[in-house]
């Protein structure tokens, strides 16, 4: 259990059942009043945001959370195989990871984030590289720095990628935000 | 110069404008002592522990006491400290300007807090409005005066004059009522429930109301203040009912000030306070958002 004044910013707290990360919080106390606690939540499974106030003598629960580093092995339909640090198999629904399984790669080190023994979210490393699989080539002379144009890499994810970038060509992406950061290969 | 070093500098000249204000209006400025054998006793107020004594959460009831002896106006600038408060209004410890007038009532100290308002903001700033967070706040004679009654009817639909909740009152008031204060002047919130009453004399006409208001400027609370209470025996009533929720609560016992009700007892006149969170009416008008920032080595 978590008392009130232990709540901060990056703590993760749960709520009838459900785990919550504190995205902001700050501390109210109105002149002769009792002390409050105003945090932003994160729902970690469903991502929605919302507003909370604890009172100074609330008790709040502490979250069954285990993070596990993982080698994602290969995918299985609407399934991803991963090993854990024993080399057993584990699969994971892809529906959990979002846009993220399109980063994934062989052999790649993930660390998956249980919540009472339930997979909520998966970090990979912050870059990886691909390869654009598809993408219209650009019209030369259009050279504004601020042009993008969309661009798919293996699996169908597309981002948008400045007009110099050409199908074949190796990009870096941002793992966190799914953005294109720069080109590592010309094809 | 330095971001910092400019920040010091105004609050220097706040400083002296405040003070200039009170000596000009025949105020006498005292300093009271900071380490005290028992805090005042509030519900929700904890004090420092210093040896077998306590830092003072605020100089109130020695300033009542120096009333007491016939000091009639009052004022001091000084260092208050206040257990586990952290956060961008509230830091551990921190400066109050409080000043006491006999023969006054709440009513004559919000016409004088509007006067400090424009006195200092025109020393300081060469005018009565100063931005804050991005909105313009006019200093300006007019000012928001809502009742508390309406305002909470209004904005969280319950009336804590009629029935009191205290987890209720506390929670709407910092979430429904106050977020409904126009940012660009400031708001009075007066007339608080008797419960909420803290030190403040209750309305001869309505004891369900305490002489009480709090001013609120660019979203932060500044200044509370009272027709201060004058009987012994309702300051004893009051002490106790707050040692009984502080013990309910699981708060530290503090005693009751034996040495305040005895001075007091038949000798305070009737008179008005305020109490005033210096470094916030720095933050205000330095356009500062973090207490840490308006205080050296905050």
């Amino acid at each position: 259990m978590y008392s009130a004044s232990d709540l901060r910013k990056g703590l993760r707290i749960e709520i009838d059942g459900a785990p919550y990360l504190i995205t902001e919080f700050s501390f109210v106390k109105p002149g002769k009043g009792q002390a409050m606690y105003n945090c932003k939540l994160k729902n970690l499974i469903t991502g929605a945001t919302i507003a909370r106030t604890f009172r100074d003598n609330a008790r709040i629960d502490e979250p069954k959370l285990e993070s596990k580093k993982m080698r994602f092995s290969y995918e299985n339909g609407d399934s991803l195989v991963f090993l854990d640090e024993e080399y057993n198999e584990i699969a994971l629904s892809a529906q959990i990871f979002g846009e993220k399984r399109f980063f994934l790669a062989e052999d790649m080190e993930v660390t998956v984030l249980f919540h009472n023994g339930r997979p909520i979210d998966i970090t990979l490393p912050t870059f990886v590289e691909k390869e654009i699989v598809h993408t219209e080539p650009g019209v030369r002379g259009d050279t504004a720095t601020n042009v993008l144009k969309p661009a798919q890499i293996p699996g169908g994810y597309t981002l948008q990628v400045p007009l110099f970038v050409n199908t074949g060509d190796i990009v870096r992406i941002d793992t966190r935000t799914g953005e294109y950061v720069d080109r590592v290969h010309k094809k | 110069m330095t971001a910092e070093a400019r920040t010091l500098l105004d609050r220097s000249r706040i400083l002296q404008a405040v003070r200039r204000f009170f000596i000009e209006r025949g105020y006498v400025e005292v300093e009271t002592p900071v380490r005290i054998s028992q805090p005042a006793l509030e519900t929700h107020i904890d004090a420092e522990p210093s040896g077998a004594m306590y830092l003072r959460t605020s100089p109130e009831l020695h300033m009542k006491r120096l009333l007491a002896r016939g000091l009639g106006r009052i004022f001091q600038i000084g260092p208050c400290f206040r257990k586990g408060e952290r956060g961008d209004r509230h830091s551990p410890e921190f400066t109050m300007l409080e000043w006491y007038r006999a023969g006054a009532d709440y009513l004559d100290m919000l016409a004088e807090t509007k006067a400090l308002f424009g006195f200092v903001l025109s020393e300081v700033r060469g005018r009565v409005s100063a931005p804050y967070q991005g909105v313009m706040v006019d200093f300006g004679p007019v000012w928001d005066c809502l009742k508390v009654s309406e305002c909470f009817l209004w904005n969280a639909g319950w009336d804590p004059v009629e029935r009191f909740d205290a987890d209720r009152f506390f929670e709407d008031l910092v979430t429904k009522v106050e977020p409904s204060f126009v940012p660009s002047r400031p708001t009075v919130l007066i007339d608080f429930p008797a419960q909420a009453a803290a030190f403040a004399r209750l309305k001869s006409a309505d004891p369900r109301v305490a002489e009480r208001w709090e001013l609120y400027a660019g979203g932060m609370e500044i200044a509370n203040a009272f027709s201060e209470l004058t009987d012994a025996g309702e300051y004893r009533k009051r002490f106790a009912a707050a040692a009984a929720e502080r013990a309910a609560a699981g708060r530290e016992a503090y005693a009751m000030d034996e040495d305040f009700l005895r001075e007091i007892d038949g000798r305070l006149p009737p008179a008005g306070g305020v109490a005033l969170g210096m470094d916030r009416l720095v933050m205000l008008l330095c356009d500062e958002c973090s207490i840490e920032r308006v205080r050296a080595f905050g």
